[in-house]
């Protein structure tokens, strides 16, 4: 069997897979990373969403093999020393999530879009999360929290 | 997915020799395409070359009158790139508008071109600006490269390695996207430049992209919007779909199009 290597949430790690095994399983089933969720599996719903070199990807349509030598973040990547990301932090003050389940992949989806724009208007901010679906929410307290984050890290 | 072999090739030359010792092999390169192809089991090749660790194919330059693009360049890096969007602001915006940011990060232009579905994007973008398909065997113009659904004139062992746009003096490009998938119910690429004007149709049609000839002419006389009054597709062939009927999207042609030339100012 091929193995991988990569770095994931700044920690080097390596395993065996086999040529079709997916990012997502990777992260989920080797690295018991189980942060990164998978709704769909067919691409559309953008739980499975981590940053692959700083870009936000479906790790459900990488496969862990595409990801050699990459750095990888997943949700378990955001917060440090104990303390919630800011996007995090506005998802809970402003109760961006009720299920919780499409969460993970809509705050690393955030994160993406607030390193490329630090001051989204609501129709940036709705646009970008084209690739995330929220069966709970109807979205509106999502885009208040991703609003609130961006306010809160340009300081 | 059914189990396959993978291979990382470096270089073009390493990617194809991967490929002539496959017994079925396919090259990737987003894969936003091809792995949910495969997932479905809707293809089961012995070999999957990733394209993506080949910095050849990767990049935006200018030549000359023209944009040329490597096969590996992903729909973000298009979308944003400083000289597209200045010289065809019409190929930035179609980039931009295809699926969803996570897509765009990872679809890339040659995949796209390569696998022609008939709603993708690209391909009336291609037809549209009169652009060039350079393979790792010859030059290919997009008249000659989009053959019907899903096919096009590439052959079995043959690599995209990059697409060539002349710089129009005038294009749009404007599109009604399925509102679940973002894929073009109708797209229309209208250009006045080296090649002509061109008007090209994605979405619509049976047999994938087509050139409309009675629009062409229309706005050759007068590149406008009011010049397309009254000029419509018949509705044979149209595609037909739970999404619209065939006379629907008919009427969407004369619609996409005209908003097409009004995009391009
Ligand atoms: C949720 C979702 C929404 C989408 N929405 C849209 C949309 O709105 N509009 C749109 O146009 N597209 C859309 N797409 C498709 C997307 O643009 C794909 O990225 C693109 O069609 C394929 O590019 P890829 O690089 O991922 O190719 P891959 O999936 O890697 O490959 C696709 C095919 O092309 C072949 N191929 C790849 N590279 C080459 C090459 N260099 N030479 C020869 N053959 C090659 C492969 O063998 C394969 O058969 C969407 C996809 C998803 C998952
Ligand atoms: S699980 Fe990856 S997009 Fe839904
Ligand atoms: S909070 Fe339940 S799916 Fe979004």
């Amino acid at each position: 069997m091929p193995s991988v290597s990569m770095t994931v949430n700044g920690k080097a790690v390596s395993g065996e897979v086999e040529g079709r095994t997916l990012l997502v399983e990777f992260l989920r089933q080797n690295l018991s990373l189980t942060g990164t969720h998978v709704g769909c599996d067919t691409s559309q719903c953008g739980a499975c969403v981590v940053h692959v070199n700083g870009e936000s990807a479906k790790a459900c349509t990488v496969l862990a093999l595409q990801a050699e030598g990459a750095e990888v973040t997943t949700i378990e990547g955001m917060a440090q020393n104990g303390t919630l990301h800011p996007i995090q932090a506005a998802f809970k003050e402003h109760h961006g999530l009720q299920c919780g389940f499409c969460t993970p992949g809509m705050v690393m989806s955030a994160a993406d879009l607030l390193q490329r724009n630090k001051n989204p208007d609501e129709t940036e901010i709705r646009d970008w999360l084209e690739g995330n679906i929220c069966r709970c929410t109807g979205y509106h307290n999502i885009v208040k929290a991703i609003h609130a984050a961006a306010q809160a890290m340009r300081g | 997915m059914y189990a396959f072999n993978y291979h990382r090739p470096a270089s073009i030359d390493e990617a194809i020799s991967a490929l002539s010792g496959a017994s079925d092999g396919t090259v990737m390169s987003g894969g936003q395409t091809l792995l949910p192809t495969l997932k479905q089991r809707l293809a089961s090749p012995s070999d999957v070359i990733d394209l993506g660790a080949i910095a050849a194919l990767k990049g935006i330059r200018e030549d000359g009158g023209a944009i040329v693009i490597g096969a590996g360049t992903c729909h973000a890096a298009v979308a944003g790139d400083a000289t597209v969007r200045a010289k065809i602001p019409a190929l930035a915006a179609l980039a931009e508008g295809i699926g969803d940011p996570q897509v765009r990060n990872r679809g890339t232009i040659g995949g796209s071109v390569a696998n022609n579905d008939p709603v993708a994007d690209y391909p009336a973008g291609l037809l549209g600006l009169g652009a060039t398909i350079k393979t790792t065997k010859r030059e290919i113009a997009a008249d000659d490269f989009f053959t019907g659904l899903f096919e096009t004139a590439l052959a079995d062992d043959e690599i995209i390695t990059e697409i060539s746009f002349p710089v129009p003096q005038k294009a749009g490009y404007a599109k009604f996207p399925n509102p679940a998938s973002r894929y073009a119910i109708v797209g229309v690429m209208a250009a006045q430049g080296p090649a002509g004007v061109r008007v090209a149709v994605t979405g619509a049609s049976e047999g994938g992209v087509f050139r409309v000839a009675e629009m062409e002419a229309a706005l050759g006389g007068n590149f406008s919007a009011e010049a397309l009054a009254g000029i419509g597709v018949p509705e044979d062939n149209m595609n037909a779909d739970i999404h619209a009927s065939a006379a629907y999207r008919a009427h969407l042609v004369g619609v996409i199009a005209k908003r097409a030339v009004e995009a391009a100012g």
